[in-house]
């Protein structure tokens, strides 16, 4: 099982995840998937940076699957998270 | 209804510098989350799902037109068009930003309103009857001691961080219509012996985790005492309530644990140690607060209608929204009229800036410019003069409000669940709009009668699920949404707290289950002056047991094509 880091922009408060490039963005499909605790540190120490920064708030990690390489949350909760809307 | 004096508006504007202040300093970074939250969040300010949300408090349940226009503005500008009525008489707005968050605080205090206690451990937005001032079986009306309490509980230095939020309903009526019985202090204005109004002091009753019923603590209190005889009360509970375990941390659990003759015990002694005079409101206060609730002069008009008879006679809708979604006025003119936001499929409690501007249009032109907010998540007005319905109910019409379904089994009540909801186990709208769908036939839905359903998406229970003859608790099953049902639950004058019928279902097989439940009641009743809950209370929960957990009886009924499942199928 992969993780991936989540949270929500300060100012819009809009769901973002952490690209492999730093930045935070809205499409989960562009996250970087960590495999490994050691990888998980390093992802959710740049997430403490980025809160630290005044970037985002609220990280924490994601549970997914890789689809063709592709993050897919296992939760039904993440998987509306990700889609940025309610499911009605 | 009450406006804000010069007092009010400068704390209320105050209150919106001071977090504009509070918003500023933290985008900026001179505040961090860690320091900022909280501030936030005493603004009514929250974190959900999707983006932040804004609670805007409506006291008592009362807004005006303008003010109701004000929310539509909001809405339209600031949010997605649109706007969710709450079981506590408030709205949110799902899809704020803090970088507008002044903005619409500021917008909010120019229309004499606000989002302050709409959140935290404090003294929350006091709820009310939404018929009050104009029921037929109305003793006194409670919004008068609501603005009190209003005033009172609004920044009061000593309860602003009690161990637990706090709620306190108020009903000056013969029928509850604002489920006193479920609050941490419900109060009912009732009739002394020697004829003089006072107040049944109700405490610790609550939903949630641990759901009670409130007990007695006093059967009548005189009424200038309200203020220093509830100041008493918060303070043995400020000072004994457990601040050491979140779930443990609400007044019932105090209460309860105490027990009610030892609470009252605690009560009447701390009371005696108050100082009456200074906590007590001054009777020219009373006065003042009390004129501001005078029932406007309505003129009078005729209780009976030619064209109404002659329109319910011709128009099966019509005469459906006439006889579920109005009600008795004290004035033989008028009725109470219910604005549904059920529309079967729709989601309950939602309007869009259009419906909210339709709405104040009619109370301005037919409502003396009120509008009442229930608990049930619907709208009401309280005057509209008989002759006067035909012309409301077509412009409802026009605005897609005229769902005919108060007090049936599609008004049934649903939080926000995991659509929006940072702390849900599971949906609640989707399950809404389907079981709304399976009922949505007006007549079956009347066939079936007064019937509460309400659907909490977890223990929370700001759905009120305990409440509802029918509850419907979200759990996560091993990752999957789940769904257990209670049955024979009350909000009213004979609360009950529901009762768990089975192991829980699948989302997919919910509105079976449902059907199952009201198919059982309709075969087991005595005629249709015998209510869901009647019938429940004579029969108890094993016929139900047995419709829905007998071999194979969910897996025989007929329906099988949920939205729920294309919706799943939907997800990535
Ligand atoms: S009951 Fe639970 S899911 Fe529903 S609004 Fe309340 S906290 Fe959220």
């Amino acid at each position: 099982m992969a993780s991936i880091i989540t949270a929500n922009r300060l100012t819009s408060g809009e769901v973002v995840y952490l690209a492999p490039n730093g930045t935070w963005v809205r499409d989960i499909a562009a996250a970087e998937p960590s495999a490994d605790e050691a990888s998980n540190r390093r992802i959710e120490q740049i997430a403490a940076r980025a809160v630290a920064a005044n970037h985002i708030i609220s990280p924490y990690l994601v549970d997914v699957r890789l689809e063709a390489g592709r993050p897919v949350p296992l939760s039904v909760r993440e998987k509306i998270r990700a889609q940025h809307r309610p499911t009605v | 209804m009450y406006r804000y004096d010069s007092y009010d508006d400068a704390f209320v504007r105050s209150r919106a510098a001071q977090f504009r202040d509070q918003v500023t300093r933290r985008l900026v970074g001179d505040l961090s989350e860690e320091q900022f939250r909280p501030l936030r969040l005493q603004n009514g300010l929250y974190l959900q799902l999707h983006s932040y949300m804004l609670r805007v408090a409506i006291p008592y349940g009362v807004l005006s037109a303008n003010q109701l226009r004000a929310l539509a503005a909001i809405a339209r500008r600031y949010d997605r068009g649109f706007g969710h009525f709450t079981t506590r008489q408030n709205i949110q707005f799902n899809w704020t930003r803090l970088a507008d968050a002044p903005d619409i605080i500021d917008a909010l205090a120019d229309a004499g309103m606000h989002a302050i206690q709409t959140s935290g451990n404090c003294i929350r937005n006091v709820t009310a009857d939404p018929y009050a001032g104009v029921a037929a079986d109305e003793i006194e009306d409670p919004r008068i001691w609501g603005e009190v309490l209003r005033q009172w509980s609004s920044a009061h230095p000593e309860f602003l961080f009690l161990p637990r939020k706090f709620k306190i309903a108020i009903s000056g009526a013969l029928e509850d219509r604002a489920a006193v019985l479920f609050h941490d202090i419900g109060i009912r204005i009732v009739r002394h012996r020697d004829g003089s109004a006072g107040f049944a002091i109700l405490v610790g009753g609550g939903q949630g985790r641990t759901p009670y019923v409130a007990q007695e603590l006093r059967s009548f209190l005189p009424r200038q005492h309200l203020l220093s005889y509830l100041e008493a009360v918060m303070r043995v509970y400020n000072l004994n309530g457990r601040r050491d375990n979140l779930y443990k941390a609400r007044i019932k659990v105090l209460v309860n644990a105490l027990g009610i003759d030892e609470f009252r015990r605690q009560v009447e002694a701390e009371w005696q140690r108050i100082d009456h005079d200074a906590i007590d409101l001054p009777e020219a206060e009373l006065q003042r607060i009390t004129e501001a609730f005078t029932l406007p002069s309505l003129p009078v008009r005729a209780a009976t209608s030619t064209e109404v008879a002659r329109r319910r006679r011709a128009d099966p809708a019509f005469d459906s929204f006439w006889r579920n979604n109005t009600t008795p006025h004290r004035e033989p003119g008028y009725r109470i009229l219910t604005i549904a936001l059920k529309e079967p499929g729709l989601i309950p409690g939602d309007a869009t800036a259009e419906q909210m501007d339709a709405v104040a249009a009619l109370a301005e032109r037919y409502g003396h410019d009120e509008v009442r907010v229930t608990y049930t998540q619907n709208l009401v007005l309280p005057h509209v003069a008989v002759a006067d319905l035909p012309n409301v109910y077509d412009a409802l019409v026009a605005a897609g409000l005229h769902a005919a379904n108060a007090g049936l089994i599609t008004d049934l009540i649903a939080c926000p669940g995991l659509d929006y909801c940072n702390l849900a186990n599971a949906r609640s709208i989707p399950i809404a709009q389907e079981i709304a769908r399976r009922f949505a036939d007006t007549g079956r839905a009347q066939a079936i009668g007064t019937l509460r359903l309400n659907i909490s998406g977890c223990i929370n229970a700001c759905g009120h699920h305990h409440a509802g003859n029918i509850g419907i608790l979200g759990v996560d099953k091993k990752g999957t949404e789940h769904y257990q049902i209670t049955l024979g639950g009350s909000p009213g004058n004979d609360a009950q707290i529901g009762e768990i019928v089975g192991p829980s279902f699948a989302a997919e097989d919910l509105p079976d289950a449902i059907e199952r439940i009201i198919e059982t009641y309709l075969a087991l009743r005595h005629g249709s002056d015998e209510t869901f809950l009647t019938l429940y209370r004579r029969v108890g929960i094993a016929p139900f047991k047995h419709a829905l957990y007998a071999q194979g009886a969910i897996a025989r009924l007929p329906h099988k094509t949920d939205r729920q499942l294309t919706q799943e199928a939907a997800l990535p």
